[in-house]
């Protein structure tokens, strides 16, 4: 759920909770303000009553509530002397103006008691006040109307001014969603007035430029064990075939010290691999011209023409259309001829390649064991797909180094019982 | 013929040294720069080989040095260093050629035995194996004066064993010097085995008088007979 809802989500449940504590706050004020105001209403009447009975006795006996809503009754000294004067919630029958028949509406009810020329009198005056339904009512709507309120107003706020607030973060969310550490581009800051913001843009930074360094260095240490490693491996090399032309070996002696011998050349190859992919993932390289794809791999292709017919393999070019691409040339060279290399390697006796130069693709497609290999993890580092000794693993990967390198896509599909290559360009 | 080798790593020396030996090379040695710099004019040698990286100083420097002085050694360098830009600073301050480490020692002695012949020979750039004559320039191979056709490999392989004269040159080192560095994964070595085979056929079909013998499965060796 995105940060927005969510605010508005945990806002709304307390924003509710806090109308709704409020609303009942609310209504016994009102209520209480009402009654007062009631109270005080009375008061006043039953002076007014009490004034009126004294100058006109007509008035002292009234039984029932009419339209002057009191009553006055005779009680007796002892009654009149218990009694105090008492306001309290009752009904009466009365008429309303948007009644047909007379109901029970609640009213303010003063009951007191007074006294005329030794005659004690009760007196009840009621004061209509409003219905406490009617008043709940009337809340409870004004109450949902202020809280719809309240929510549109957030959302409306969150997504105006919110939004606006958290541009810088989400600018810079997408950033880091498009970085990638090999690219190693410093991450560019937006200057926010929000303090938080920029501190995690400056947090992010140093974490990246930590781990920048991290990466590079790991980098730079494979490359530099594969530097190291050239000149020991060599120099065992070098040994061992002077042994060799010392020949006085027994023959178990020197079949065992030629397996040592391909070994260690498996061995160097295999630092010089290392060494080139380092050095292409390190970006070094000199300047880029345009490259024929189709002069490269015709060059190429008979370059290798002796590996080709020692396998007596057939290659068919099935399209040539020109194809150029703006490139280091030795990357190109490389590129090409480590996917005609891999075609041939792969490759079984008597065997078919398929070239094809289009004008965005090259396809090499190459008979070979006859299953399809994961296509996931063939473009891995040291991944195997068949148990060929003295194969690096590195081919494909090197391939896969280069083509990132120029944002060219590669992929790989098996069908008809060829292994297709598809770089395009 | 006198060669100085300047190399800081001292097994690599040691081999560099046995395998030009055994090409009845006379061999000396500097470990360092001083080392170097002092055998290099005190003594005259027909070919220096210049390792670019030593102690207390740079092998280029040594180039300077020589150049400043006019000495026209044979030199060539030998670096660590797989860049074009080291290549061309040494062959611009007048070296002779450039060896990448790690190098095949056969690929040493043929570069060693070409730089020295092309200082010698002027022009005329023949190699004499008993009655086989190769002629560089022309790229012809005769045998008893007549010609016997070989294709571009075939030459070139006979060229690399006739400066290689009855020492091993592995398959790696052979795929490499003829082939060039696309031949160097060596998933296998047939291409050379076929190569190979017709090239002793017209060997032997011409009555040359030199043999290719393979070595342990590892190569080969050219032997007179």
């Amino acid at each position: 759920m995105k940060l927005l809802n969510q605010s508005l989500k945990y806002l709304s449940i307390a924003i509710l909770i806090i109308v709704a504590l409020w609303s009942v706050v609310f209504y016994y004020s009102m209520l209480h303000e009402i009654k007062d105001a009631a109270d005080e209403e009375l008061e006043n009447q039953k002076r007014l009553i009490i004034q009126n009975t004294l100058t006109d006795s007509i008035i002292i006996d009234k039984k029932h509530f009419d339209e002057s809503l009191y009553t006055i009754q005779k009680v007796g000294t002892n009654e009149a002397l218990a009694a105090k004067d008492q306001y309290f919630d009752t009904t009466i029958l009365m008429q309303d103006d948007d009644d047909e028949n007379p109901e029970w509406e609640p009213v303010r009810m003063l009951t007191s008691v007074f006294k005329v020329e030794n005659n004690y009198y009760q007196l009840n005056i009621a004061n209509p006040i409003i219905e406490q339904n009617d008043l709940v009512k009337a809340l409870f709507w004004n109450i949902v109307a202020l809280y719809l309120l309240l929510i549109l107003s957030i959302i409306l706020i969150n997504n105006i001014i919110l939004k606006k607030l958290w541009m810088p973060f989400y600018k810079f969310l997408e950033q880091l969603k498009s970085y990638k550490i090999e690219n190693a581009k410093p991450l560019a800051i937006s200057d926010s007035n929000i303090t938080e913001f920029n501190d995690l843009q400056v947090a992010v930074d140093q974490m990246n430029q930590y781990n920048l360094n991290a990466y590079n260095r790991q980098k730079e240490f494979i490359e530099n064990v594969s530097h190291e490693l050239q000149t020991p491996i060599a120099i065992a090399i070098n040994k061992l075939e002077l042994l060799f032309e010392d020949g006085q070996l027994q023959n178990h002696q020197s079949e065992m010290l030629a397996e040592t011998h391909k070994i260690l050349l498996r061995l160097t190859k295999l630092n010089k691999s290392l060494l080139l992919l380092s050095k292409i993932d390190n970006r070094q390289h000199s300047e880029l011209t345009q490259v024929s794809i189709n002069k490269l791999v015709h060059e190429i292709k008979d370059e290798l023409d002796d590996y080709i017919s020692s396998k007596n393999l057939t290659i068919n070019s099935l399209k040539d259309e020109p194809l150029f691409k703006k490139m280091d040339n030795a990357h190109a060279t490389i590129m090409i001829l480590n996917i005609l290399k891999n075609a041939i390697i792969h490759n079984i006796e008597n065997g078919v390649i398929e070239i094809s130069i289009e004008k965005n693709q090259l396809i090499v497609a190459n008979t070979g064991i006859p299953k399809s290999l994961d296509q996931d993890k063939i473009f891995n580092r040291f991944h195997k797909g068949n148990t060929s000794q003295s194969n690096t693993g590195l081919g494909l990967s090197i391939i896969k180094a280069i083509a990132n390198l120029y944002a060219l896509q590669i992929s790989y599909q098996y069908r008809d019982g060829k292994h297709f290559f598809i770089i395009k360009f | 013929m006198k060669i100085l080798v300047i190399e800081d790593e001292p097994q690599l020396l040691q081999n560099i040294v046995v395998s030009m030996e055994k090409e009845k090379f006379l061999v000396e040695t500097a470990i360092e720069f001083n080392q170097a710099l002092d055998k290099i004019f005190n003594y005259d040698y027909d070919c220096i080989l210049l390792d670019v990286m030593l102690p207390n100083g740079s092998g280029l420097d040594i180039l300077k040095a020589l150049k400043k002085e006019g000495k026209t050694e044979n030199i060539i360098i030998i670096s660590a260093k797989d860049s074009l830009d080291d290549k061309l600073t040494g062959l611009d301050l007048g070296a002779d050629d450039y060896l990448t480490k790690p190098f095949h020692l056969a690929e040493l002695t043929a570069r060693v035995k070409a730089v020295i012949r092309r200082k010698n020979l002027q022009g005329n750039n023949n190699i004499i194996l008993s009655n086989v004559a190769l002629d560089i320039n022309n790229r012809l191979c005769l045998v008893n004066d007549s010609l016997v056709h070989l294709n571009r490999k075939e030459f070139e392989i006979l060229c690399y064993f006739a400066l290689n004269i009855n020492r091993l040159i592995t398959k790696s080192a052979l795929a490499e010097h003829v082939w060039g560095d696309h031949y160097d994964d060596a998933d296998n070595f047939d291409f050379i085995y076929y190569q190979m085979k017709n090239l002793r056929k017209k060997l032997n079909e011409s009555n040359a008088q030199i043999s290719i013998e393979a070595v342990y499965g590892v190569g080969y060796k050219l032997i007179l007979l």
